[in-house]
């Protein structure tokens, strides 16, 4: 699945990097901990956050992550858009709250890592 | 002279790239029996300004805003689109180069053509202004990527012509306290670095993960520090040194989960104590050194040559 058409199938809004959407998405990982997505994330994920600061773009790239989707209506700062931009990370937003949004990504097939 | 350059390279693309590249495939038509009545509705929904009409999978036509709004202002009784549509349609082959849907714009002052295929004259998409210029940006930031394995390639020629035993490279990263604004730089700058050395991605990843880690911990504990990067042949070895405050109880430190970060830290979704712990997951060596009110050492040594088994760990 690629990133644009989960734009597409659950209505979701670019907020930036919007040439950038033709990533493959691989998986998916959720959490507001960010050393916790550093360690058990996968390279190509969807990230799902409620974390808006620009530290979230440093983590996506260290991991090479596919993109961000911001939940229950947050936006990101503005100094978070402009490293993601920089960095080339989509940040999408949602007015979907985490649950109801994974079981919506889980439906269109994207999964996360199996232990 | 690079604007020069640049100016070539899209003039190059527009030659290269095809129409079906750049096309929206994802088309959305009305059969020519729909009542014009039912127009605005598609328009509206689709926020669109112009449809193909097609019959069957053949094109007859295209209907547009304007030929809508000229049906409003006449006060015409309802009818079928097929009687309102344009029926001399100028359309575009897929394998055409993209020059020639340039060309076209400009000449007939369109706001959209259709895509047909050129043997079967299949209605294959539709093309707009805004479709090229994303075709292009999209071209241009895939060469741009490519401009990567330039500069890798010039790195490992410089590499080539050193003489000497052993090679050994060393970068420094100096890091304010405190400073979350630029939190993670170190690392994103050494992951790029490492990457021009044409190190495999996942001890790049493996030593960035470890390093930005270490970066935090001096962003949210110390008043700064610095980290220095040794790459070796067989091993990059990366030094973090600060002076102070010092951990306590580096036992305790140790522990996933045990942490000393304040609350506001922890909402910005740091200090969950799991950082050292990560660190240790990317090593395959870390030693941790501190005293109080001196400071603390981290020595955190990346083995070049086994990478790919230990990032499965």
């Amino acid at each position: 699945m690629k990133l644009f058409e989960l734009v597409q199938k659950l209505g979701l809004k670019v907020r930036c990097a919007e040439t950038h959407l033709q990533h493959e998405v691989s998986g998916g990982y959720a959490s507001d901990l960010l050393s916790d997505v550093l360690a058990n994330s996968q390279t190509g994920d969807i990230w799902v956050t409620l974390q808006v600061h620009q530290n979230i773009v440093g983590v996506a790239s260290m991991k090479d992550i596919a993109g961000i989707i911001l939940v229950n209506g947050r936006e990101p700062n503005s100094d978070t858009i402009e490293k993601a931009e920089a960095e080339k990370i989509p940040i999408m937003v949602t007015e979907m709250p985490t649950f109801e949004l994974v079981g919506k990504l889980y439906n269109l097939g994207v999964t996360g890592t199996k232990k | 002279m690079i604007s020069d350059n640049r100016i070539s390279k899209v003039q190059e693309l527009v030659y290269e790239i095809r129409v079906g590249d750049v096309m929206q495939s994802d088309v959305i038509t009305v059969a020519p029996e729909t009542p014009m009545s039912q127009l605005r509705g598609i328009l509206k929904k689709e926020r669109i300004s112009g449809i193909p009409v097609v019959n069957g999978d053949r094109l007859a036509g295209i209907i547009s805003i304007e030929d809508f709004i000229k049906w409003l202002a006449d006060r015409e009784e309802d009818c079928s689109i097929a009687e309102k549509m344009s029926k001399n349609v100028h359309t575009l082959y897929a394998d055409e180069p993209l020059t020639h849907a340039v060309n076209m714009f400009q000449l007939l002052g369109f706001g959209r053509f259709a895509v047909i295929d050129r043997q079967d004259k299949r209605l294959l998409g539709i093309i707009t202004k805004g479709d090229i210029v994303r075709g292009l940006l999209k071209k241009l930031e895939i060469d741009h990527v490519e401009g990567e394995d330039i500069y890798r390639h010039k790195v490992s020629r410089f590499f080539d012509n050193i003489l000497a035993d052993q090679v050994v490279l060393l970068f420094q990263y100096d890091v304010a306290g405190h400073d979350f604004k630029h939190a993670g730089e170190g690392a994103s700058r050494l992951k790029t670095t490492l990457r021009r050395l044409g190190l495999a991605p996942q001890i790049v990843r493996r030593v960035a993960i470890a390093t930005y880690e270490a970066e935090m911990n001096l962003i949210i504990y110390t008043d700064g520090g610095k980290i220095r990067v040794r790459v070796g042949p067989d091993e990059i070895l990366v030094i973090v040194r600060d002076s102070g405050p010092g951990i306590a109880d580096v036992e305790k430190a140790l522990q996933p989960g045990y942490s000393t970060a304040p609350e506001w830290v922890r909402e910005l979704g740091f200090g969950a104590g799991m950082g050292l712990c990560n660190i240790k997951k990317c090593a395959n060596k870390m030693d941790l050194m501190s005293s109080v009110g001196k400071g603390t050492q981290l020595y955190i040594r990346i083995s070049t040559n086994d990478g790919a088994e230990r990032e499965a760990v």
